[in-house]
C-alpha cells in the first residue's frame, strides 16, 4: 500500500471537511488550459501525430515549418506564408528544381542555430532509412506528405535546394507539413528520440516544460521566437486530453479548464446559457459521401448524383445539429479561395430530384436501392449516425432507398484504403467520409486522379476523367500563384457541376471557452495559433 | 499450510499461460488494424506495409505469440503502437492510479457494505433492512457511469467544490495524498464504490441471517454469551466469504472501470484500456490485459490462503 490507510482515512475526513469550503484553484495570471479530444499528447518530437488535432497543439506551436500558414484572420481562408523560409520559388527552365532561402539569425529553443543543414537532417529524418536520426515514428506521419520530393540538399547555410519527381507546383503545400526539430537537441539527449520526446526543441513560439503522458503538457512563450508579432502574451498553455465529450464539458464548467475541443452538440445551447462562448468558423473540412464509379454502380449516371445532392434538405440538418454546420453548396466551404463559379446549385429541390430519378427510370414506386458504408463515430465525422438516418429519410422521399453497413471508424478508413472494389468493401455503393481540405493534394487531386485508384491512393471509387486528370496536371504545372487559383477553382466546378460526392456539410470546428479567453481568432483553418490569447483577470 | 500455498502456487503456472493465450487471441481476434489509428489515412501501402513488418504484424500468429511470450517471461511487454513507449512503463503507471482508486473505492464500498449487511441481517424485515436493502439494490442496479456524471453535474459543474477530471492539479506524476490530490480521488471513488458495496451488502444480510439461523448460535446464547461475544462468532464465521467477495471486487476495481475512468479522466487501466482499444493498440492492449488477468489471478491466490487462516476447514476440503 502507498500510504497508511490510518492516515489515509483522517485526510479523507479532513477533505471532507474542507470540500464545502473549497473552489477551484486560484491559477497564475495568463494559463490558458485547454481540454482536447485526443486520449494522449500527441507526438512531441516534431512529426505530430493525432492528425489535425496534433498539429494545431504540438505541431505549429512547438515547431516552424519552412512554410507556415497564415492563421492570423477569421474572414479570409488561410493561405501560405514564408515561414523558416523567407522565399521559395522554382527554376525558371527546370521546373522540378526548387529553392528555398532560409530566414537567418533563427535559433532553436535550446540556443542553436537553425540552418540548411537542419532542413536537410530533418529530411533525413523522415525519408532516408538508414540516417542515424531516422525515426519510423515521424516518418509515418511525414513520409506520406510530401510525396513529390525526389531529392535535397544544401546550396549553402541558407539556402536548400528541393528537386521534385516531376514538376509540381503544390510543393510548397507538402512542405508546409514538414515540421523542423533540432539536431543539436537530439546529439545532445544521446540521440535518442524517446529523449527528445520529453525535451523537444523546435523553433516554435512555445517551448514545451511538461510531458506527463495521457494527462498533460505544459508551454511557455519562446521569447526569442524570430516573428516578434507571434511571440505568446500568456504565461503558460496547458493541454490535458478529454476524450470523452461530457468529461469536457464537466471540466469546462467547473473551471478546470477555459478551453475544450469539440463540445458534444446537446452541450452547446446549456453552454452559451451559462455563459461560455461558443467560438465557430468554416474551415476545410466536408462531410460527403464518397462515390462509386465501378461498373454497374448506379452512380455512373449524372442523374441520379444530382438528384440524392437535390434531395437533402441541409438547413434541417443544421438544425438537427444545434447550428454547427455549414450548408455544402460544393465541395469547398462556400466563400473558399478555390469555390469558382460552379453552374449546378446545390440546394434542397426534391421535386427537381424527383423529376431526375424519373429520368433515370427510379421512382417512389420503383426505388434505386443502395448501399451505403457509414461508421457510428470517428475523427472528423461529426454525429454520423443521426446525420445519416436524416439523410436516409431525405432520399426515400425521393425514390432512393439506402441500407447502411454500419461500421467501427478504423474499418472504414480500412475499407476506404482498399477501395471500392475490395472485398472489405461489402459492394457498398458509397462511404459516408469527411476530409481533410486543406490544399490541392488533400482537397482534390487524392480522390479523383485516375493513377490514384487503390492500392496506389485513396480514389476510393476508382473515377477516372482524362479532363479532370488534365486539369489536375495544369494544377500541378501553374507555378504563378494566380493561374493555380484558376486552375483550382475549374477543378472545383467540375467537382459540382458533375455532382462527383453527395455534398452534404462542412463542419464548424466548434469550440467553447471561458469568456475570460480573450483575443483568440479561430482561423479558417485545422491549425490555430495561439499566440494572440490573454486571459482576463475577472471573469468565470 | 506451506503445501497448501505451494500446491496453489503449481496449479497457478497453467492457469498464467491459459490466460496469456486468450489474451493475446482475443485482441487479434478483434476486427481493425493496430496501425490504422497511429499512420495518417492517406498513408501509402508501402508505408504500412514498413511499419507492418516494423511491428512483425507481418508473421504468423504463432510466431507472433511465440515472440511476445519470451519477450513476456522476460519482463518485456514490448512497446506501444500508438506512443512508442514501453507498454510495461504505461501499466505499471496505471496500475498505481487505479490501485490508489480501487484502495479508497473498496475501503468505501467495504465499510459501507459490511454496515449496511450487518444491521440488515440483524434486524431483518425492519425498517431498517429495507432502507438497507434498498442501497445495495441501488448500488448494483445503477450505471455507475450515470451516477459518475450526476456527481460531476452536482459537485463540479454547479456547486464547483470538486474537479470533475483528472488525478491531481498537475497529473498523476507527482500524486501524495495531499488535500490538493484527494479532491480529485473523492468522486471516482465514491462512483465506483457503490457496486462493491451493494454486493457485499447484500452477501453480508444474507450470511449474518444464515449464521443467526444455525444451532451454535442458540447454544452460544443458551451457554450465557453475551450479545457481543454472539456477535464475534457470526462476524469469523461471514468474514471468509465476505473477504472472498472483496477480494474479487478488489479485483475488478483494479481492473479499472472503463466507463469511470473515461467519465473522470483517471489515468488508470480503465483509461488506458479505453485509449488502447480505440486506437487497436496490440501491444498495449495484450500487456494491459495480461497484467490484470495476472492481478486476478494473484489475488484470487491471496484470498484462498487467506480464507485458510481463517477457516481451516477449507484446507482440509
Amino acid at each position: 500500500m502507498l500510504f497508511s490507510l490510518t492516515k489515509f482515512g483522517a485526510r479523507l475526513a479532513l477533505a471532507g471537511a474542507l470540500v464545502v469550503s473549497a473552489s477551484t484553484a486560484a491559477l497564475a495570471q495568463g494559463t490558458l488550459r485547454i481540454g482536447m479530444t485526443a486520449s494522449d499528447i500527441p507526438l512531441t518530437t516534431g512529426q505530430t501525430d493525432n492528425g489535425g488535432e496534433g498539429m494545431r497543439f504540438l505541431g505549429y506551436t512547438v515547431y516552424d515549418g519552412l512554410i507556415n500558414w497564415d492563421l492570423s484572420s477569421a474572414e479570409l481562408a488561410s493561405d501560405l506564408v514564408p515561414g523558416l523560409a523567407t522565399s521559395w520559388g522554382v527554376d525558371a527552365a527546370d521546373k522540378t528544381k526548387w529553392t528555398f532561402k532560409l530566414r537567418p539569425g533563427v535559433k532553436f529553443h535550446d540556443g542553436s542555430d537553425f540552418s540548411a543543414d537542419a532542413v536537410v537532417w530533418n529530411l533525413d529524418k523522415l525519408l532516408k532509412a538508414d540516417a542515424p536520426q531516422y525515426d519510423p515514428r515521424q516518418s509515418a506521419q511525414g513520409k506520406t506528405r510530401i510525396p513529390a520530393v525526389a531529392s535535397y540538399r544544401v546550396v549553402d547555410p541558407l539556402t536548400v535546394e528541393f528537386i521534385t519527381k516531376a514538376p509540381d507546383a503544390t510543393l510548397p503545400y507538402q512542405i508546409a507539413w514538414i515540421m523542423m526539430s533540432s539536431p543539436a537537441q537530439w546529439e545532445k539527449l544521446g540521440k535518442s528520440w524517446d529523449a527528445f520526446a520529453k525535451q523537444p526543441s523546435g523553433t516554435g513560439p512555445w517551448k514545451l516544460t511538461l510531458f506527463a503522458p495521457r494527462e498533460r503538457a505544459e508551454m511557455v512563450p519562446f521569447k526569442e521566437y524570430w516573428d516578434a508579432n507571434r511571440v505568446p502574451k500568456l504565461d503558460k498553455l496547458v493541454l490535458i486530453p478529454l476524450p470523452e465529450a461530457n468529461a469536457r464539458t464537466a471540466a469546462l464548467r467547473s473551471g478546470q479548464v477555459d478551453w475544450i475541443e469539440a463540445p458534444a452538440p446537446d452541450s452547446v445551447a446549456s453552454l452559451k446559457g451559462a455563459g461560455f462562448t461558443i467560438v465557430t468558423n468554416a474551415y476545410p473540412h466536408n462531410w460527403t459521401w464518397h462515390l462509386s464509379r465501378v461498373e454497374g454502380s448506379p452512380w455512373n449516371d449524372v442523374r441520379v448524383r444530382k438528384a440524392a445532392n437535390l434531395a437533402i434538405d441541409r438547413d434541417g440538418l443544421k438544425e438537427l445539429l444545434g447550428g454547427l454546420a455549414i450548408p455544402a453548396k460544393g465541395f469547398m466551404p462556400p466563400g473558399h479561395q478555390w469555390f469558382g463559379h460552379p453552374t449546378f446549385d446545390v440546394k434542397y429541390d426534391p421535386d427537381s430530384a424527383r423529376k431526375l430519378l424519373a429520368e433515370a427510370g427510379y421512382s417512389p414506386a420503383k426505388p434505386l436501392k443502395l448501399k451505403v458504408a457509414i461508421s457510428a463515430s470517428g475523427s472528423g465525422q461529426m454525429q454520423p449516425l443521426p446525420m445519416n438516418e436524416f439523410v436516409q429519410q431525405n432520399l426515400a422521399e425521393v425514390g432512393i432507398q439506402v441500407d447502411y453497413e454500419v461500421v467501427e471508424w478504423n474499418t472504414l478508413i480500412n475499407i476506404w484504403r482498399a477501395g471500392a472494389k475490395a472485398d472489405i468493401s461489402r459492394g457498398v455503393s458509397a462511404i459516408n467520409y469527411s476530409y481533410f481540405i486543406q490544399d490541392p493534394f488533400t482537397g482534390f487531386i487524392r480522390h479523383l486522379q485516375c493513377n490514384f485508384a487503390p492500392p496506389n491512393g485513396t480514389n476510393w471509387g476508382y473515377y477516372c476523367d482524362p479532363a479532370m486528370d488534365k486539369l489536375f496536371d495544369q494544377a500541378r504545372n501553374a507555378f504563378d500563384k494566380a493561374e493555380q487559383t484558376s486552375v483550382l477553382e475549374k477543378i472545383h466546378e467540375k467537382y459540382v457541376d458533375d455532382a462527383l460526392f453527395v455534398m452534404i456539410t462542412h463542419d464548424v470546428n466548434p469550440r467553447a471557452m471561458s469568456p475570460k479567453v480573450k483575443g483568440f481568432v479561430q482561423a479558417q483553418n485545422w491549425f490555430q495559433d495561439f499566440s494572440k490569447i490573454t486571459i482576463a483577470t475577472a471573469g468565470r | 499450510m506451506l503445501l497448501y500455498i505451494l500446491k496453489r502456487l503449481v496449479y497457478v503456472t497453467p492457469v498464467a499461460f491459459g490466460v496469456s493465450v486468450v489474451c493475446f487471441l482475443l485482441v487479434h481476434l478483434a476486427p481493425g488494424d493496430p496501425l490504422s489509428a497511429v499512420l495518417p489515412a492517406d498513408a501509402t501501402q508501402a508505408t504500412i506495409d514498413e511499419m507492418r513488418a516494423a511491428y512483425g504484424f507481418d508473421k504468423p500468429l504463432p510466431v507472433q505469440y511465440a515472440i511476445w511470450l519470451w519477450h513476456v517471461l522476460h519482463g518485456d511487454l514490448g512497446i506501444s503502437i500508438a506512443t512508442g513507449r514501453p507498454v510495461l512503463g504505461e501499466v505499471s503507471r496505471a496500475v498505481v492510479n487505479s490501485l490508489i482508486l480501487a484502495s479508497v473505492a473498496t475501503v468505501i464500498g467495504f465499510t459501507f457494505g459490511t454496515l449496511f449487511g450487518f444491521v440488515a441481517g440483524y434486524h431483518r424485515n425492519s425498517l431498517a433492512d429495507r432502507a438497507a436493502s434498498a442501497l445495495s439494490v441501488f448500488g448494483v442496479s445503477v450505471p455507475h457511469y450515470w451516477l459518475g456524471m450526476v456527481l460531476v453535474i452536482v459537485f463540479s459543474a454547479t456547486l464547483g467544490w470538486l474537479p470533475p477530471t483528472g488525478a491531481g492539479p498537475d497529473g498523476s506524476g507527482n500524486w501524495r495524498p495531499d488535500f490538493d490530490h484527494l479532491r480529485y480521488l473523492i468522486l471516482p471513488a465514491v462512483t465506483m464504490s457503490v457496486i462493491p458495496m451493494g454486493i457485499i451488502a447484500r452477501t453480508v444480510r444474507a450470511l449474518v441471517a444464515d449464521i443467526l439461523s444455525q444451532d451454535f448460535v442458540e447454544a452460544l446464547r443458551a451457554k450465557g454469551l453475551d450479545e457481543r461475544g454472539v456477535f464475534r462468532h457470526v462476524v469469523r464465521n461471514a468474514a471468509p466469504t465476505a473477504l472472498a467477495i472483496m477480494g474479487l471486487q478488489l479485483g475488478y476495481l483494479l481492473g479499472g472501470s472503463i466507463l469511470v475512468e473515461t467519465v473522470f479522466a483517471w489515468p488508470g487501466t480503465g483509461f488506458l484500456l479505453n485509449a488502447a482499444i480505440f486506437q487497436r493498440d496490440l501491444p498495449l492492449l495484450q500487456g494491459s490485459i495480461l497484467v490484470l488477468a495476472m492481478f486476478f489471478v494473484v489475488l484470487n491466490l491471496l484470498v484462498d490462503v487467506m480464507q485458510t487462516a481463517l477457516d481451516p476447514r477449507i484446507e482440509r476440503a
